[in-house]
């Protein structure tokens, strides 16, 4: 559209334009370093997903901004031109392009979402709890296993096995299909702290795992609405009053990590933090073996128990190996009772 | 289109001086000129208060550990700042105060269908900061702008209730002048004006209506059930009655999101109003602007579970939400295209409104992107709750809606007082705020991106520095406000005599006096010519000042 005097055709101007853009927008779309470190297997995913948006994203900011400002000072009023402008009312094509580039943009990030949030287990959250209630409720007893008998939460009790709990959240992708997880713990929310409460009975205030697992956290909240972060897994699920979330996830990396309150929670919201600390699968056997709570010996539980009746090390004893806690881990928890 | 005038003549006033006094404005009156006027002071006084607010939280956030304010009254203040900011001043300065001051006059009418209603619609608002003054007597609400139980439920009851009962108060006002607005525009558009000749500040304040209209009475719903909860003894939300939490969620957020576009749907009409006049180039793309408002009002109804990607949602509902949310980017980009396209081959005119609406394109662009982002659930899910939601709301509400207001505020003024403001302090003004807008809210996106969440009064020391350049930021927005305050109060009452049509502007409110006398303009005006049609005549007949001439005829009869 620029037109007047010009030395250099508009193709060849139009061309450079286009590739330093495409340049810069895919440069900073790559190493932006806006993000934090990865440490789950969803952080790649979504680190991708965001690297491709911010790309488009650059690109279109560089283009409209340059236009405003290519505009403003090309086409400013110059003094003592007091004469309004040509009267183009619009383009119809131009309008038809510029409809129809976002949306093919909007589709093509829509179509990118399902397919990532497909990768990050989204969908298999029905699947998961459809397939435990076949199995006899496996993901169940969980849920309404170690948190819920001190604090009375309704959630699950001696019919429980036949109501199967909807869980919003992430669960397995669809790698991992309705291969159980290695590991299941019960975290809980409440003003304001983090409880997790491992297969064995053991409650912590940090959440200890190992590298390279598979983890599930079914995630409850005693008092109001909690956010369970990870910032550098790059998942979140809120923990409601009254419903079972949950996240599963594959740590990537050792080390400590923090974990974050996202939701108001009330005064000292910005004080509920806790740490993530991902071990070797070796110093994560020794961290439970030096921290197991006392336990008591029982092999003929039946199902029907009321689980509050029980302590939860007693509740949890027939699921240990299902849990990959091995015998030994369990023995020298055999002598003592816990009430 | 005949009947206009008898429903006209129906509602119009038996009797009233020559012109307003001062204290007309102080009480209750009929005149859309007066309302709107008192919605933008009255409105704007809750800026101020919730400005004020916001420089607390940030001079809290200066260091890492909870040191300047108790942590009950931070979450009073983030509370209440929020909800000021959107329920006391951009939605009333927007569609109160402009919407009705401008859409009368814009139309050809003498004033609104229901002028009663109208006055009505503003005196809710006057009780309704009396109960947000109460609540905040009593410690105010602490459970966010969003209410959401169980925290609303168990945090200071008493303050929460009355917090209920302001929203409630002010939705009813929304809703009354959602109402006055839709019959407005379709009765009393004078009969010579086309549809395709509607300013599109009235195309926008139909969509905003007719959104006002659905979802405001949703929201009311949610809180009448916290009410109940909170004081009946109920447990719609309370889980160990059986209540469900969620459910709250989802009524919040029915009208909130859609709230979202109340606050910009008629700055979008500005917009196409001020960037047209001041380029002096009629608006690019009249009917796609018109159409992407309505279809923004008709998607923005379906969108409203992007807020709860990590609540209790399944996954279908965040996979359509994430398209539905996504599809909102094609109407506004189209709207973004069509003003940039207008500045193109325009001759700017660089005034201070002018300023504020470029500026507001620029920023609006970096707040759309972000909004896009944020519209995916699997990127949501990382960054939902953070200082990167932070920033591209206040980019989005700040840059967009706040700058759409200075904008509309300096375009109007002479119209308004019919007195000029002063443009150098404008720019300086325009100056100021630009920047600490940029500097307060940009670095936050990279705060929530490495994991700051929002609403807290304590954080991890890592995100120090970050917080005090915003910090700093915010203190130079404090700044900003004061050659703002000087001008307008200065040249309100002293500045020079503003003449009938300083801008040259084609829509009608400019083709009689400013101020505009009582009941508007002496005798039904006639259109003439679209309202954007700049540069028409000027090429028809190679003579500069034809629509100088022409102005100055209308002018000389509208006299």
């Amino acid at each position: 559209m620029a037109k007047e005097k010009e030395t250099v055709p508009v193709a060849l101007v139009t061309l450079t334009i286009g590739i330093l853009v495409a340049i810069i927008s895919f440069w900073y779309g790559r190493d932006n370093g806006l993000l934090p470190e990865q440490v789950s297997q969803q952080a790649p995913l979504v680190d991708n997903f965001f690297r491709v948006m911010v790309t488009v994203g650059t690109a279109l900011f560089l283009l409209v901004e340059g236009a405003i400002v290519f505009a403003l000072f090309k086409f400013r009023r110059r003094p003592d031109d007091d004469t309004d402008a040509p009267p183009i009312k619009g383009n119809f094509s131009l309008e038809v392009f510029w409809t129809a580039i976002p949306a093919v943009i909007v589709i093509g990030l829509g179509i990118y979402s399902v397919d990532v949030y497909n990768r990050m287990g989204g969908f298999d959250t029905v699947g998961s709890t459809a397939v435990a209630h076949h199995h006899g409720g496996h993901a169940t007893q969980l849920a309404s296993l170690p948190g819920s008998s001190d604090v009375g939460a309704p959630l699950l009790s001696a019919a429980a096995p036949q109501q199967v709990a909807f869980k919003y959240g992430l669960g397995a992708t669809p790698a991992e299909g309705q291969a159980s997880p290695f590991l299941e713990i019960a975290v809980k929310g409440l003003q304001y702290a983090w409880l997790f409460t491992y297969p064995n009975g053991m409650v912590t205030g940090e959440l200890h795992v190992p590298v390279g697992e598979d983890v599930r956290l079914n995630i409850t909240a005693q008092d109001v609405l909690h956010s369970f972060w990870l910032p550098e897994f790059r998942i979140k699920q809120d923990a409601i009053p009254g419903e079972t979330t949950e996240l599963r996830f594959t740590p990537t990396k050792t080390g400590t990590y923090p974990v974050v309150c996202a939701e108001l929670c009330g005064a000292y919201h910005g004080s509920m933090r806790s740490q993530i600390i991902i071990q070797e699968p070796d110093e994560y056997e020794q961290w439970v073996a030096e921290n197991q709570p006392v336990a008591v010996t029982t092999g003929t539980d039946t199902v029907a128990l009321h689980p509050s009746e029980r302590s939860d090390a007693d509740f949890l004893a027939p699921y240990a190996a299902e849990w990959g806690i091995d015998a030994a881990a369990i023995a020298p928890l055999q002598p003592e009772r816990h009430a | 289109m005949t009947q206009a005038q008898i429903s006209m003549d129906a509602v119009s006033h038996t009797e009233h001086p020559e012109a307003w006094k001062w204290y007309h404005y102080f009480w209750y009156n009929t005149d859309h000129k007066v309302i709107g006027i008192q919605y933008l002071v009255f409105s704007f006084i809750a800026y101020l208060i919730a400005g004020v607010m916001a420089l607390f939280m940030r001079a809290e956030l200066y260091t890492p550990n909870s040191d300047v304010l108790d942590p009950n009254l931070y979450n009073a203040l983030l509370t209440n700042h929020g909800t000021m900011m959107i329920f006391f001043w951009v939605v009333p300065a927007a569609i109160g105060g402009f919407g009705n001051y401008l859409v009368p006059l814009m139309i050809g009418a003498k004033d609104m269908a229901f002028p009663n209603l109208n006055a009505i619609a503003f005196w809710l608002n006057p009780p309704a900061a009396l109960m947000l003054t109460i609540s905040l007597w009593f410690g105010g609400a602490q459970s966010g702008w969003t209410a959401y139980p169980p925290l609303s439920l168990v945090t200071n009851n008493l303050g929460q209730s009355f917090w209920a009962l302001a929203i409630l108060l002010v939705g009813t006002s929304s809703i009354l002048g959602a109402l006055n607005f839709l019959i407005t525009i379709y009765k009393l558009k004078i009969p010579n004006m086309r549809w395709d000749q509607l300013p599109l500040f009235c195309w926008a304040m139909v969509a905003t209506s007719a959104l006002a209209l659905f979802s405001t009475p949703v929201l009311a719903a949610g809180l009448i059930l916290l009410l109940f909860d909170i004081n009946f003894g109920t447990g719609f939300f309370r889980p160990e009655m059986g209540g469900n939490v969620v459910i709250y969620q989802h009524l919040f957020w029915f009208y909130s999101h859609p709230a979202v576009y109340l606050m910009i749907l008629p700055i979008f009409g500005i917009m196409s109003e001020v960037i047209s006049t001041h380029a002096r180039k009629p608006i690019f793309g009249y009917k796609a602007i018109a159409y992407s408002s309505l279809a923004i009002c008709f998607v923005g109804l379906f969108v409203w579970v992007h807020h709860m990607f990590t609540s209790g949602t399944p996954p279908w509902m965040r996979m359509f939400f994430t398209i539905s949310t996504l599809i909102v980017a094609v109407p506004t980009g189209v709207k973004i295209f069509g003003w940039v396209a207008t500045l193109w081959g325009g001759k700017i005119r660089f005034t201070t409104p002018m300023l504020f609406a470029v500026g507001l394109l620029a920023m609006f662009v970096l707040g759309g992107l972000s909004g896009v982002t944020l519209g995916t659930a699997p990127f949501d899910i990382h960054v939902h709750d953070t200082y990167y939601v932070v920033a591209h709301f206040h980019y989005v509400l700040f840059g967009g809606s706040v700058f759409g207001l200075y904008a509309a505020i300096y375009h109007w003024f002479p119209k308004m007082t019919g007195r000029m403001y002063n443009e150098p302090l404008g720019k300086a003004h325009f100056i100021l705020t630009f920047i600490g807008t940029n500097l307060t809210f940009l670095p936050m996106h990279e705060l929530g991106l490495q994991g700051m969440p929002r609403r807290i009064a304590m954080y991890d020391p890592q995100f120090e520095a970050i917080n005090q350049l915003c910090t700093y930021g915010s203190m130079l927005l404090g700044v900003s406000i004061l050659p703002f305050l000087i001008n307008a109060i200065w040249s309100w009452g002293w500045g020079p005599k503003a003449e009938r049509n300083p801008w040259r502007s084609l829509t009608l409110e400019w083709q009689t006096a400013s101020p505009p006398i009582i009941e508007n303009f002496p005798e039904d005006p006639i259109v003439w010519a679209g309202p954007y049609d700049y540069g028409i005549d000027t090429e028809a007949d190679e003579d500069d000042t034809t629509v100088e001439d022409m102005l100055a005829e209308v002018g000389a009869e509208a006299r």
